[in-house]
């Protein structure tokens, strides 16, 4: 059986238990092994930095930032749980056949093109296509960074200061 | 030079919480307008030392780079006009000290990100800005911290990662055909013949993708209820601007270094702005409440921007980037208005309203001359670039479509007036025989808009040749 269409079917595997489980944790854990797919699925194109970049953040950061936070939740009872299932499932239960439908579709109707594809950028480390060529994406990046610690100032300390003085 | 439009309103954040406290918490948003101020400056009396300049303020170790052509320079017009009046009805509806501070923080953050946008050089560049103006917005929904506005929020993240999708599946297709993705080597590669099936389908995914964030129809329905959710500071800056920015700015960016797409491009353009005309104004129709109705109008007037982009001609291209502006103009002035009425009425249903213009004769009068332009009534602004739309789509025989647009137009005035007759005229509704004119700080952001309106309209020649004629120079 060929290898890249195993890791794509365990990879939407993990997607649908990430977007179909009533528990967060197995959502969250779905999610890091969509990632851990991902990152194998470029590897095997030959992109190892966006794969080393998947499995480090989104694999790795993102999943342990998740399951840190889930540990502060309150947990659903077995009843709760039994009952999202259920619905969840009734409506949801037609998303995988969809899914596997619009592939066997798109397998018929996309052919291979052959192309000739310009060479891109390859060969160089992560420092040179950080600071040598992408610096107004990094300038960005620090904007965001900026915005989300704004984001947490404004939309969790009041909410603190409310708990104290309860 | 033009890297401070980033890196100023940068700096200016991180100063402002270096040196937080009760002084800085009044003055932030008073800062930012400062800021808002020298941009709307530099462009109206632009200044060959700053424009020419092309020193790196940041020396040879971070390189930005960055350009300014007369579509950024329209943009940037814009950002600067809504993002001061924004910060100005923020510093007069906020009460909080703490409050203000936040919302001025992020506005300006906002303010950097959409800067960004316009002046970026490379499509991945371009994604990045987007985001720091999405996740910017998320938050500035929020503020109020309700359910409302929490309800709101999410559906807007889950759209705008929806649209992200979209656009990173097109660069990564553009990345794949031009080897690089900067708009030169998109722009080179658009020419290869041999792209043309993967350029079609790059560019329809970025359609796609800027037509959630821009709140066209079929993937408006986040718009609708942030606009009304939110505070109106923050709905001014989402109407007035972060959706032309975030949606429509990026896909004429696309369009013009790509030539404009083949024909099925065109037509899905022309048959997505019709759609979302009629049925904005349809929905705006049905609305009691004034802020959803001035959203659903949005969802219309952006759909004249996308009919006008259907064209593909330079005067098409010209007529949407003019109607982006003055929407930008007269949207933040009747947001604005509803902002007025809400905070002396307490009330935003216009069944609860009626026969206010009397007791708010600033607020009355000049939502009429919004209205009077949004509707397309000469010789205010909103006329001219509806009048250029029409000839766009009348010189390449789509005589359908410029129907429909002057049709909508009599839609567009069937709502207003209603929202004229159950706000301002008739009876003073029970209860609200008391109220006053709004206070200064919200009178004077509307009359600076209708002036421009105004302006606009009867100074069109020289708007026109100077600022949004040269705008039709990025096809060549």
């Amino acid at each position: 059986m060929n290898y890249d269409l195993l890791l794509l079917i365990i990879l939407m595997l993990a997607a649908l238990m990430t977007v179909l489980s009533t528990r967060i944790l197995i959502a969250a854990i779905g999610l890091a092994l969509t990632s851990i797919m991902i990152t194998i699925i470029m590897f095997r194109l030959n992109s190892p930095l966006a794969g080393v970049f998947e499995l480090s953040i989104c694999a790795g950061l993102i999943t342990v930032i998740f399951i840190s936070t889930i540990s502060f939740v309150k947990p659903l009872t077995d009843q709760e749980i039994d009952d999202r299932t259920k619905l969840r499932m009734k409506k949801y239960l037609a998303l995988p056949v969809l899914l596997i439908l619009i592939g066997i579709i798109l397998i018929a109707l996309i052919k291979p093109i052959s192309i000739e594809i310009p060479v891109t950028i390859q060969g160089l480390s992560v420092r040179e296509i950080l600071w040598n060529m992408r610096q107004i994406d990094l300038l960005g990046q620090v904007i965001i960074l900026l915005v989300g610690v704004f984001g947490i100032v404004v939309l969790f300390r009041d909410i603190q200061k409310e708990a104290h003085k309860k | 030079m033009i890297s401070l439009f980033i890196l100023v309103p940068l700096a200016s954040v991180i100063l402002l919480n270096l040196f937080k406290g009760s002084l800085i918490n009044k003055i932030a948003c008073w800062f930012g307008m400062l800021l808002t101020l020298a941009q709307v400056y530099l462009i109206v009396f632009p200044c060959a030392c700053f424009w020419n300049n092309l020193t790196n303020p940041l020396g040879n170790y971070f390189i930005l780079n960055l350009s300014a052509d007369a579509l950024t320079k329209v943009m940037l017009l814009m950002i600067g006009i809504v993002t001061f009046i924004s910060l100005m009805i923020g510093q007069y509806t906020y009460h909080e000290e703490t409050q203000k501070f936040n919302f001025a923080n992020l506005v300006i953050l906002a303010f950097a990100g959409m800067n960004g946008i316009v002046l970026v050089t490379d499509i991945f560049s371009l994604y990045v800005f987007i985001e720091v103006v999405a996740v910017a917005s998320f938050i500035l929904i929020c503020l109020y911290k309700d359910k409302a506005g929490f309800e709101s929020a999410f559906k807007y993240i889950i759209l705008s990662i929806a649209a992200t999708v979209f656009i990173l599946l097109s660069i990564a297709l553009l990345f794949l055909i031009s080897g690089d993705t900067s708009f030169a080597a998109i722009s080179s590669a658009a020419k290869n013949p041999n792209f043309s099936f993967i350029l079609v389908v790059a560019i329809g995914l970025f359609i796609c993708g800027a037509f959630t964030k821009g709140g066209l129809v079929p993937f408006h329905s986040w718009l609708p209820d942030a606009h009304s959710s939110a505070p109106t500071s923050i709905s001014i800056l989402l109407s007035g601007i972060v959706i032309k920015v975030s949606g429509l700015y990026p896909l004429i960016r696309l369009l013009t270094i790509t030539g404009g797409g083949n024909e099925s491009i065109k037509n899905i353009l022309l048959i997505v702005g019709t759609v979302s005309i009629l049925v904005g104004a349809f929905a705006a129709l049905g609305q009691s409440d004034i802020k959803r109705m001035l959203a659903f109008s949005s969802v219309s007037q952006m759909g004249y921007v996308v009919l006008s982009l259907g064209t593909g001609t330079t005067l098409g291209i010209v007529g949407a980037v003019f109607h982006m502006f003055n929407h930008s103009v007269f949207k933040s002035q009747l947001f604005a208005n509803s902002a007025a009425v809400e905070k002396q009425t307490g009330t935003r249903d216009m069944n609860k309203l009626g026969g206010i213009a009397q007791k708010m004769p600033f607020t009355g009068t000049t939502s009429i001359i919004g209205m009077l332009s949004i509707c397309g009534i000469p010789p205010l602004a909103g006329f001219w670039s509806k009048l250029i739309i029409v000839i766009a789509l009348w010189q390449t025989a789509h005589y359908g479509y410029a129907f429909v647009a002057v049709i909508a137009s009599v839609i567009t005035l069937a709502y207003f007036l209603s929202l004229q007759r159950r706000v301002f005229f008739g009876k003073i509704a029970v209860g609200l025989e008391n109220i006053k004119e709004a206070k200064a700080g919200l009178i004077i952001p509307v009359v600076l808009l209708a002036v421009v309106t105004i302006l606009v309209g009867i100074f069109f020649p020289v708007v026109m040749n100077k600022l949004i004629m040269p705008v039709g120079d990025i096809l060549k």
